[in-house]
């Protein structure tokens, strides 16, 4: 029993501010290994009196329990104590560069081209494409432009090989496969972004290869008004909720009534600024009600069936959007820091 | 061009405020595009009382001015000054052309207050040497002291500068633009006067014929003893105002009359002409010199006017120099016709001479003003040139004329518009335009006057002219109302947006490049060395031909950035390419160089090279559900520009799809990664849906090896070896290290594989793994002659 109090004492004594795990490793070993104080002092369990084993067994159990209970302690405020000194050493420069993921970046006539799919789909027209090299019937003369026709000079064309095939002047001709293809003649609703192009020398504002978005519904009873509203949806969306659409008459052969729309200045709202060059309004594209006999043309009854088509530059739309200033940045010479401008969302 | 004042000849417009008529006119179509004024305010007439020297100058005369109400003193340069003479004077605030505004001045210590004007510094007359010598103007003696100079000179004109649409050139003139400018104010239009006394002339012998479908319409008139000098003043301001210069009474009437209607005329000296006229096509190769004094070769496509034999004019282009008015001409042959505007287009197209005249050809022309044109110019000739008018009339007429009228309603024009107009409003907007009409009750029947030739006798029509009129403004926007549907791309278009989005996603970016290329551009990448697509008409050597890969666009872009210090360059491009055969091929192409990621300061740069560029690739692929579908193939057959060892083509179900490569050093000193792929090719390899496989349950067992072997021998190779042998059980191989150098005999590489056992159904024993182990490891020594390495 006194061996069990000097055990005791002795727990008290060298667990009381160990200093190293090492040194409490050899402790465990002092007092638990094999021949260890408390190992030994269960061991002589077997020379005790049998009515006094039972209670000489508590007191070895609770010498263990101590010896754990200091054990653990120590163990813990060691090893906190290691934990904090590497903390300390773990210093870092925060200011200093992260390292540089390249993120990907989409092209700025891209984003327009994308905001207008996202508009029209929801409303339920399908995104079609076609063909960049175009025939004379496709480009033109479906679309009421017979050869000859006069308004053929605002589209001067890259004609290839014979003056048959051509690279398409507008993405219309998209237009016009689509209502040739549909067969039963239920209707249409599409819109048909794509690369178009004319025989302009470039500079700031014109280039001989530029992006149209059109759009295009056959239906029954489309009226104009039906498309003012459809345009205001597309501009409401793209610039902002206060921007509204204005027609003023025009001409294109494949339209009739011909209107040429434009929207309000996102930036100023009418009141006049450098985007809109003061005039309030900002000139957006071409539109109409389908001509009659493009329709015709196309195997509709224009009794029974109207329809409207718009157009307009997505080069235009982007250059005032992001405020470029010149179209041919869409195409050369993509500068990086240019590039990397448009890796970025939209703002809201 | 459109001048005011001729305007108001036709049109009421007292007290009309020119930029509000110039906005209502623009909002009915007519696009007024900017106003402009030739009369200059502050410009007095004024009297030279006295001249004296300059003191300090010997060209410089001061000189004393009457103005009426004072008198100012000016220093003056010209060499023309003198004591009382009239003269016009740019008072202090005047601004001169050019913004010149002339202010009180010192002039080599004399005090100037103004300055008397020459004709070219108000911009009347070109400035050159020979207006320069003339020095300043002087006025006529009737010139009133203190007046306003610029009405005196009749500049008090206000000009309209037109951006008309194709279909409304006619607005060009001053009788068509009156009609838009009395729908857009609700006013009337009153015509001019082509009245004239005829003279009889019995003896008159001229003979007309027509020998080709070509000629429509043509009408002809003699006139005599035509007296040729300077025009009246107001012929002469009105031409000038719309830049037109004056040349002398007969031929400004022939311009006066095509800009009052439209309709070009044109005189022939009747003397030089002789006694017929026959229209018919030209002959192949006939020649005729033209009024500018050129020789022009023709084409059986040219309508012609002959004398009976010779050519006299070509037809709506250009008359020829034998027949032209002179200073000598006296009776005179006018014509007024109507021709196929397709000839007289492809005629002045080819021959480079679009005329004034051969424009409102082409566009088309009005018979009833083909007739009153005729009438206006005599009436003209006769009260401004004393000719005498034969009152024969020599005609030909071929026209198809069909009254044009159509029956539209009020419900069809208000569906067409979206709008609620009510009767009110279209008959407003009927009597506006001038078109008549008969109301029968719910009916309109429209006739479509002659003038407007752009309208067809369709509602559509017609509710494009009411709408216009009434105003587009009014038109309240709605959405139609059709059947919901679901819109949606086409697969090719959805396949595109998504390896776009992917690509950018991987760190590429978009760039858009030009379709049409050099000739030099067409070389670089040219896989098959295809033959090229050459345009037909280029407009310049750099955009002759189109593009059959798009790689050398995205190597023109990174040669800049490099050029410019920009480093870490990825872009792509997805775009159409052309075959010979003209075959659409849309294409996915890359460029990649510098660093994937890159960190500066701990130099842990990850550089682009092949292995990078072929891991995005497989990424790419197994986005797109090729998985295990696809290889790479070392090739000796790409273009010259790409790396001969350091390349591959890609193969989905062992067909071609693009290829991979390193830039060849020829080409560039960086290192340059590219990749094209063909999006219509793999748009034809189907792809099934994600499948979900569950986790296997029980425990993997995985086993290293290394071999040495032949340094040629391909990975795969091995690989497939491994998995051959390996079976059902094997169920993953992959390479975890490479190695060649120390230890390794040269001409030979160390090979690790790290393998996978693993059964969905059971826990493996290590004795089964054992077996397959010892049946890859003899499996691979035996097939490549390898050597196993100890661990």
């Amino acid at each position: 029993m006194d061996k069990i109090k000097e055990i005791k004492d002795l727990i008290y004594e060298k667990l009381n501010d160990v200093s190293s795990l090492e040194q409490l490793n050899n402790l465990k070993v002092e007092f638990l290994g094999k021949k260890g104080l408390i190992t030994e002092a269960n061991a002589k369990i077997k020379d005790i009196e049998v009515d006094k084993k039972k209670e000489y067994g508590m007191l070895v159990n609770e010498l263990k329990s101590l010896f754990q209970e200091k054990y653990d302690e120590n163990k813990k405020r060691l090893e906190d104590e290691i934990i904090k000194a590497k903390l300390e050493k773990d210093v870092i420069d925060v200011t200093l560069p992260g390292s540089i993921i390249n993120i990907g970046s989409k092209s700025p006539i891209e984003r327009i081209i994308d905001e207008v799919e996202d508009i029209m789909i929801s409303m339920g027209y399908d995104v079609l494409d076609g063909p960049e090299i175009e025939q004379d019937l496709y480009n033109f003369e479906l679309l009421n432009l017979p050869k000859g026709h006069p308004a053929r000079d605002a589209q001067d064309t890259f004609y290839i090989k014979d003056e048959e095939l051509l690279l398409r002047s507008q993405t219309s001709p998209v237009q016009i496969r689509a209502m040739l293809a549909d067969k039963e003649k239920k209707g249409i609703r599409m819109i048909c972004p794509g690369k178009t192009y004319r025989r302009d020398d470039d500079d700031a504002t014109h280039s001989h290869q530029f992006t149209q978005i059109e759009g295009l519904i056959v239906d029954k009873n489309i009226s104009l008004s039906d498309l003012k509203g459809t345009l205001d949806v597309i501009a409401k969306k793209l610039f902002n909720e206060n921007v509204e659409t204005r027609f003023r008459p025009s001409y294109y052969p494949f339209t009739e009534p011909s209107v040429e729309f434009d929207i309000t200045c996102f930036n100023c709202h009418k009141k006049g600024c450098n985007i809109c060059k003061n005039t309030g309004y900002i000139t957006v594209g071409g539109a109409g009600l389908v001509h009659y006999k493009v329709l015709e043309n196309c195997g509709y009854d224009s009794n029974l069936y109207s329809g409207f088509a718009f157009g307009f530059g997505a080069d235009r739309l982007a250059m005032l959007k992001y405020g470029i200033k010149d179209i041919r940045t869409f195409y050369t010479p993509h500068d990086l820091r240019t590039i990397k401008q448009f890796a970025k969302k939209e703002g809201i | 061009m459109i001048s005011l004042n001729w305007v108001k000849d036709y049109v009421d417009l007292k007290n009309e405020d020119v930029a509000d008529l110039a906005k209502k006119v623009t909002n009915i179509g007519i696009n007024v595009l900017d106003v402009s004024s030739n009369y200059i305010p502050n410009l007095k007439v004024g009297k030279v009382l006295k001249v004296e020297k300059h003191p300090l100058s010997d060209h410089l005369n001061i000189c004393l001015v009457d103005l009426g109400n004072e008198k100012v003193q000016i220093v003056c340069g010209a060499s023309n000054v003198k004591e009382n003479i009239k003269v016009i004077v740019a008072t202090v605030g005047a601004i001169l052309p050019g913004n010149f505004e002339i202010k009180k001045s010192i002039i080599r210590d004399v005090e100037s207050n103004g300055m008397i004007c020459a004709l070219f510094e108000l911009g009347l007359q070109e400035k050159n040497e020979a207006t320069k010598a003339l020095g300043i103007h002087i006025l006529p003696d009737t010139a009133v002291v203190g007046e306003d100079a610029c009405l005196f000179l009749g500049c008090d004109d206000t000009i309209l500068n037109l951006d008309l649409n194709p279909n409304r050139f006619d607005c060009n003139n001053h009788i068509p633009f009156a009609y838009e400018v009395a729908a857009a104010l609700n006013k009337k239009v009153k015509l001019p006067d082509t009245s004239y006394r005829e003279i009889i002339a019995q003896d008159e012998k001229f003979n007309l014929e027509i020998a080709t479908p070509n000629c429509f319409m043509y009408n002809a008139k003699i006139v005599k003893n035509v007296k040729i000098g300077p025009s009246p003043e107001f012929i002469k301001r009105r031409l000038e105002a719309v830049g037109i210069r004056s040349i002398n009474n007969v031929v400004d009437i022939s311009n006066y009359v095509m800009l009052e209607y439209g309709q070009p005329l044109h005189f022939f000296d009747k003397d030089k002409l002789g006694n017929n006229i026959k229209v018919r096509m030209a002959y192949a190769n006939e020649e005729v010199i033209t009024l500018d004094n050129n020789k022009r070769i023709l084409t059986p496509d040219d309508i012609v006017i002959t004398d009976g034999d010779k050519v006299v004019c070509i037809a709506g282009v250009m008359g020829a120099l034998n027949t032209m008015v002179d200073l000598n001409t006296s009776n005179i042959l006018i014509e007024s016709a109507i021709f196929n505007p397709m000839n007289v287009r492809y005629t002045s197209l080819r021959l480079d001479l679009r005329s004034e005249a051969s424009l409102r050809y082409e566009k088309g022309l009005n018979y009833e003003y083909c007739n009153l044109a005729l009438d206006r110019a005599c009436h003209l000739l006769e009260k401004y040139a004393d000719a005498t008018i034969i009152s024969n009339k020599y005609e030909y007429d071929n026209l198809k004329k069909e009254e044009r009228k159509v029956n539209v309603t009020l419900a069809k024009i208000n569906s067409i518009l979206g709008m609620k107009l009510n009767d009110e409003d279209i008959i407003k907007s009927l009597d506006r335009l001038c078109f008549p009409y008969e109301k029968n009750n719910d009916n309109y029947l429209v006739t479509i006057p002659n003038r407007r030739v752009d309208v067809n006798p369709n509602v559509y029509d017609i509710a494009e002219e009411v709408g216009r009129v009434y105003g587009y403004d009014e038109i309240k926007p709605t959405l139609p109302v059709v059947s919901i549907k679901s819109g949606s791309y086409t697969p090719k278009l959805k396949l595109k947006k998504q390896i776009s989005s992917y690509l950018q996603s991987l760190g590429l970016n978009e760039v858009r490049t030009y379709t049409l290329i050099s000739e030099e551009e067409d070389k670089l990448f040219n896989y098959k060395q295809e033959d090229s697509i050459k345009l037909l008409k280029p407009m310049s050597k750099d955009k002759m031909i189109i593009r059959q890969n798009l790689l050398m666009s995205l190597f023109k872009i990174v040669n800049y950035n490099l050029s410019v210090k920009n480093k870490d360059i990825m872009i792509y491009e997805i775009a159409n390419t052309y075959d010979k055969k003209l075959v659409e091929d849309t294409k996915i192409a890359f460029i990649l160089c510098g660093s994937y990621v890159s960190n500066l300061w701990q130099h842990k740069d990850m550089k682009i090279d092949y292995y990078l560029t072929k891991g995005l690739v497989c990424l790419l692929l197994d986005y797109l559900g090729y998985q295990n579908r696809y290889s790479f193939k070392i090739s000796d057959n790409l273009p010259c520009e790409i790396h001969p060892k350091v390349n591959s083509i890609i193969l989905i179900d062992n067909e071609e799809v693009g290829y991979i490569g390193k830039v060849h050093p020829n080409y560039s000193k960086e290192d340059i990664f590219v990749g094209q792929l063909s999006l219509d090719k793999l748009l034809a390899k189907k792809v099934g849906n994600i499948k979900y496989k569950p986790l296997n349950r029980y425990p993997v067992i995985l086993k290293d090896l290394s071999f040495i072997v032949d340094d040629n021998i391909e990975a795969l190779d091995i690989i497939k070896v491994i998995k051959k042998e390996g079976g059902k059980l094997l169920n993953n191989v992959e390479v975890f290290d490479v190695y060649k150098g120390d230890n390794i005999e040269k001409g030979k590489k160390s090979i690790a594989f790290s393998l996978t056992f693993e059964d969905y159904n059971r826990t493996l024993t290590d004795s089964e793994v054992d077996i397959l182990f010892n049946k890859i490891i003899d499996g691979v020594v035996k097939k490549f002659n390898a050597i196993l390495r100890d661990n």
